[in-house]
């Protein structure tokens, strides 16, 4: 079996709080290789965190612990940060969820993908403004000249999202973390941007984690599916087998959706237990 | 003579800014809802269907076209009699109440507004018909989670014994599980009381799970009227509600080459 792209085993995220240790992520374990591994989970299931301990952005108080942390080889654990810089933007990069948050507000969309481009090696000029014009074009920006010198506040959510993707898929990572990436958008734009993330992941081989409260779209765009509960991996099954879940957890997410259709009688709502926390 | 709908919009329009700079957001949008009926208003971001809900409450200028509660025109500035029928719960539990008064005091405020007797039964009792402890009567909404703050929304809107809810995307900010709670609530609560709702989304799901009747709205305008079931049959006319249909279904991978 070849090595997969990243490999993680007992990943915690630990927060010193005034009434003790608060574990965010409870020691999970997955491999990810060149293919689509949705996490899902409710908020506070520790999802985002999990993405965010990968490029070891958990800034103290948080502590992340891993008996092991590689990605293609390198191990990620105690990285120093000039390499982990290396690494991340680079080979490892991460869309956020809301585009009006994690754009810089006061920089054109020129500069910030020239500024990602730049971080990496220091292309001539034409070379940044042809790379950064296919990228648009790639991510089906209809007028990439216009969008290159436009501010973030000109450009709608969708079109924010997807020059969130180009900007942090200009390096050619290997992997790319998606957080949320669609949730603040609306559902039709939600699959043309989802279009953009599996052609990468088609034609550059990339790997993906898509993050996402969302089940339903998840089962339906990925490979893979973690169901994460309370910082715990409770389930890993395969997106298409998710109706025949056997963890009552994610059952109970699939259920509790009302369907087109599904009549008017109460909705099924998750009975949570105990027992969920220390699987 | 049949008795009127309950709330009926009649060719609303809802202008913002002048010049230059004028949106026509709402472009004359009809509506009736029955007394006991919900009807549902789907669309994207940017249709115009939370303007008709704030244009209905006086939140939005009316610029063409009139409300109508149980056949009675409304007037231009709202009266305390409409606020006592008419209510709304709001999308974001988190900047819907206010962050510095205790959950008692939220709750109070309207019934001192309408003078209403017994505050502190009432209090108790609202509580409880949202299925919150009474514990949580003197917390801040802060100690609360995003679901209990969407409970104590609507227990305030409720509180006055309304007979219509305008609701708002009152199950976006939630998560799933959180959701089907508040909606096994909402339709508890409107079984109970006979409350007339208009109840805005951009999910179709939700909306089929919730309404009678929708209303499809793009652009400012409503695109297509449907009633019960019609979802489910895939009996609509408009290429937009299809491709609504299509995108809530998820994603569709295309074939391999």
């Amino acid at each position: 079996m070849t090595e997969p792209l990243l490999s993680v085993r007992d990943l915690s995220v630990t927060f010193d709080t005034r009434r003790g240790p608060f574990h965010a992520v409870r020691a999970i374990s997955f491999d990810v290789g060149r293919e689509r591994v949705g996490i899902v989970g409710e908020s506070g299931s520790g999802k985002s965190m999990t993405g965010r301990a990968i490029l070891s952005l958990i800034r103290p108080p948080g502590r992340v612990e891993a008996s092991r942390l590689t990605f293609d080889g390198t191990d990620l654990r105690n990285l120093p940060e000039r390499q982990m810089r290396r690494v991340r933007g680079r080979r490892i990069s991460m869309v956020m969820q809301d585009p009006r948050y994690s754009l810089n507000p006061v920089m054109t969309v020129g500069r910030q993908i020239a500024e990602a481009l730049r971080v990496h090696g220091r292309p001539p000029r034409d070379e940044i403004r042809r790379r950064s014009l296919d990228m648009l074009t790639e991510v089906q920006i209809r007028d990439p000249e216009r969008v290159l010198a436009a501010y973030p506040h000109e450009l709608s959510g969708g079109m924010g999202q997807r020059v969130m993707i180009a900007m942090m898929t200009v390096t050619e990572p290997e992997l790319l973390i998606a957080d949320e990436p669609t949730s603040a958008l609306d559902v039709t734009v939600q699959l043309e941007v989802l279009r953009i993330l599996d052609d990468l992941v088609r034609r550059r081989g990339m790997g993906l984690i898509f993050i996402s409260h969302d089940l339903r779209l998840v089962s339906t765009f990925c490979d893979r599916v973690l169901v994460m509960y309370r910082g715990r991996i409770v389930e890993e099954i395969e997106a298409q087998q998710l109706a025949e879940a056997q963890h009552p957890y994610t059952q109970g997410l699939l259920n509790c959706l009302p369907r087109i259709g599904g009549g008017q009688g109460d909705l099924p709502t998750l009975q949570r237990q105990d027992a969920w926390s220390h699987a | 003579m049949s008795a009127p709908p309950r709330i009926e919009v009649e060719n609303l329009s809802v202008v913002f800014g002048e010049g230059a700079r004028r949106v026509l957001a709402v472009d004359s949008v009809s509506c009736r809802v029955e007394p006991g009926a919900s009807c549902g208003l789907v669309g994207e971001s940017g249709s115009g269907k939370s303007t008709v809900l704030r244009a209905i409450c006086g939140l939005a200028p009316i610029a063409g076209g009139r409300v109508l509660l149980d056949g009675q025109p409304l007037e231009r500035r709202r009266s305390k009699a409409f606020t006592r029928q008419v209510q709304m719960v709001f999308q974001d539990p988190y900047g819907s109440l206010h962050p510095r008064h205790t959950i008692d005091r939220i709750l109070s405020e309207p019934l001192a507004i309408h003078r209403f007797p017994r505050t502190d039964h009432r209090v108790t009792q609202a509580l409880s018909d949202v299925g919150l402890d009474p514990a949580f009567r003197f917390r801040l909404p802060h100690q609360l989670s995003g679901g209990q703050r969407q409970r104590v929304a609507i227990a305030r809107a409720l509180i006055l014994e309304p007979t219509v809810v305008l609701l708002d995307e009152p199950t976006s900010a939630l998560d799933a599980s959180i959701q089907a709670e508040i909606l096994n609530l909402l339709s508890r609560l409107r079984r109970e009381r006979a409350l007339t709702y208009l109840f805005v989304s951009h999910d179709l799901a939700v909306i089929d799970h919730m309404c009678d009747r929708l209303l499809v709205m793009q652009g400012g305008r409503a695109v297509e009227e449907l009633g019960k079931g019609a979802l489910a049959s895939g009996d609509v006319s408009s290429d937009y509600t299809r491709t609504l249909m299509k995108a809530s279904a998820g994603f569709v991978r295309p074939a391999a080459v």
